[in-house]
């Protein structure tokens, strides 16, 4: 069942034309990969998703309903939680401030925290210490965490294992790899060993269009195809 | 060298700062009994800059919007309250301090109310369009400083107003050979409660907290579900009636304002702003009282530096911080 459908979107930045032609049908369950080279539209997809720019002409339909357009906090009331690739932390506040922000009603569902916790163990170490004093790796299980801590039907990621270091990479593909047992991911990765390791199905964003989509097993059996739309560059930076 | 910094750092950091220029002042000054008038001179008058600048250092810490009509508000206040002021003057001269009291608190309520509404009126109107253009912020708040002194003058005149004080707060307190003025001991009192008011306001609830992760990543909270512009409405209003109280406050003070009064403050609280921190209301009062204790300390020891103590101080402190002492976002 098809979960979230981008239908022709378009998004303009400023007088640039980011977006051409993003069509895609994300289904629901799992972890769904959107790959593509540095400046091909990924983070642009997924704001244009989130409202904070607004796609035109084009649609955003969360399970059938027009979602185009709305205000992010609007967006964020669907059940529809994001994590940039910056993190959005709140550096001033505290862990748990920036826990309770995320909440509905500014109480925590404790079967909730106590899963983050498991998921997460040093947020609870570091609970009342202020946000910006964590490592790089803290605050993005710090972003995690405030995308679960309520009930949510998808998730937007951007870019999750940027300059973390592999300790924690893997420590993150097993979190994702729980939380998608509840709720979809969008995934946007440049890490490809990382995307392949989650990913179920997948697409590839080229110069503002999605120029492939398919399942991740297929797209790694195919070297070609890889080669074609992400470049060998990227392949044997990981391979480094 | 790394030890004492820490040390400095725990018992306070910049937040000694007021406390270090009052210590040089006392040596420099000599005579404790002037050392203290103008130290509570000082710390009154930083109290009545920080009811001023708290609003605009909210505002543009939250929204990133340059208001220079913030100053209107201001001029408002104190017009506003000396007319309340006036037309109660019975009460005012009355040997009753309740009654004193009753007028002083409508004059206070009455700049308040302005402020708020006007403060509503000035970011639906006025400031709404022009999010996230400071170029057309600045021009357009510009001009509505200028009708609003015009505003000022077709209603008050062009002549300068007197504004009687409560007969309670006439007068000084002696303590030892130092004269401490009483209304500016309330002024201090007002300001000290407006702040723990905001402190905790914005440490102790869900709106504050909101207001305090707006300040640093607007976006961020929107994706979280909250709707911003609606809190800036509340937090724009809140700073319009904050600087209408000062301006009232500031109109006891002067005890002779005219329409102008605002946008001759106005230069001072930006100054106030650009020192503590955009976005902080702790680095706001920070600012506040050292540029109060600055102006009192230094008309006294060098009367022909008065003037511009207050820039040299936002000079000094940008060299040495050039985000101010204590921005809300570092």
């Amino acid at each position: 069942m098809t979960l979230l459908s981008l239908q022709n979107m378009q998004t303009k930045i400023e007088q640039y034309s980011v977006l051409h032609d993003v069509t895609l049908d994300v289904p629901e369950g799992g972890v769904f990969v959107l790959l593509g080279r540095n400046g091909a539209g990924k983070t642009t997809t997924l704001r244009s998703i989130m409202g904070l720019w607004k796609p035109n002409p084009g649609s955003v339909r969360f399970r059938g309903e027009d979602i185009t357009g709305l205000h992010p906090s609007d967006i964020a009331k669907h059940g529809i939680a994001f994590v940039p690739e910056n993190m959005g932390i709140f550096g001033g506040l505290t862990v748990a401030e920036n826990m309770v922000l995320a909440t509905a009603n500014g109480k925590f569902d404790q079967t909730r925290l106590e899963r983050i916790y498991d998921l997460f163990p040093a947020l609870k170490k570091f609970w009342d210490k202020q946000a910006g004093t964590l490592s790089g790796g803290q605050k993005q299980m710090l972003a995690v965490s405030r995308a679960i801590i309520e009930p949510r039907e998808l998730i937007l990621i951007d870019e999750p294992t940027k300059g973390l270091a592999p300790a924690i990479v893997n420590a993150m593909a097993e979190a994702f790899r729980e939380i998608s047992e509840h709720t979809t991911i969008l995934l946007v990765e440049q890490n490809f060993e990382f995307a392949r390791s989650l990913g179920r199905d997948m697409a590839v964003i080229d110069d503002g269009r999605v120029v492939h989509r398919g399942t991740m097993t297929d797209f790694v059996a195919d070297k070609a195809l890889q080669d074609r739309l992400l470049s060998l560059s990227m392949f044997e930076e990981e391979a480094k | 060298m790394t030890g004492l910094s820490e040390l400095i750092s725990r018992a306070g950091g910049v937040f000694l700062l007021p406390v270090a220029m009052a210590l040089v002042a006392f040596i420099l000054i000599g005579a404790p009994s002037s050392w203290l008038t103008l130290t509570v001179a000082g710390l009154s008058m930083g109290m009545m800059i920080f009811l001023m600048a708290s609003g605009l250092s909210l505002v543009f810490g939250l929204m990133d919007v340059l208001n220079f009509g913030h100053s209107a508000f201001i001029s408002f206040g104190a017009f506003v309250a000396a007319s309340v002021l006036a037309a109660l003057g019975g009460w005012l001269g009355a040997d009753s301090v309740l009654l004193n009291l009753l007028a002083l608190i409508c004059a206070l309520a009455a700049a308040l109310a302005f402020g708020l509404a006007g403060g509503w009126f000035f970011e639906r109107v006025i400031v709404k369009p022009v999010y996230s253009d400071h170029l057309r912020q600045i021009l357009i708040t510009m001009g509505a400083l200028i009708v609003a002194e015009q505003i000022i003058l077709a209603s008050w005149g062009g002549s300068p107003l007197n504004v009687p004080r409560p007969a309670f707060l006439e007068g000084s307190l002696l303590i030892g050979d130092a004269s401490v003025d009483l209304y500016r001991l309330f002024a201090f009192a007002l300001g000290a409660l407006v702040y723990v008011g905001l402190h905790l306001l914005l440490n102790r609830t869900r709106i504050g907290l909101l207001i305090r992760a707006g300040v640093e990543n607007r976006e961020m909270v929107e994706a979280l579900g909250f709707k911003v512009d609606r809190l800036f409405i509340g937090v724009f209003m809140v700073g319009s009636a904050l600087a209408a109280l000062g301006g009232a406050m500031w109109a006891g003070y002067e005890t002779l304002i005219t329409p102008s009064l605002g946008a001759e403050l106005m230069v001072v609280v930006f100054i106030v702003v650009i020192i503590g921190g955009l976005g902080s209301i702790q680095g706001t009062l920070l600012g506040a009282i050292m540029v109060g204790l600055a102006d009192n300390y230094v008309g006294f020891l060098a009367p022909k530096l008065a003037l511009a103590s207050t820039m040299i101080l936002m000079m000094l402190i940008l060299l040495w911080r050039p985000s101010g002492l204590a921005p809300a976002v570092k």
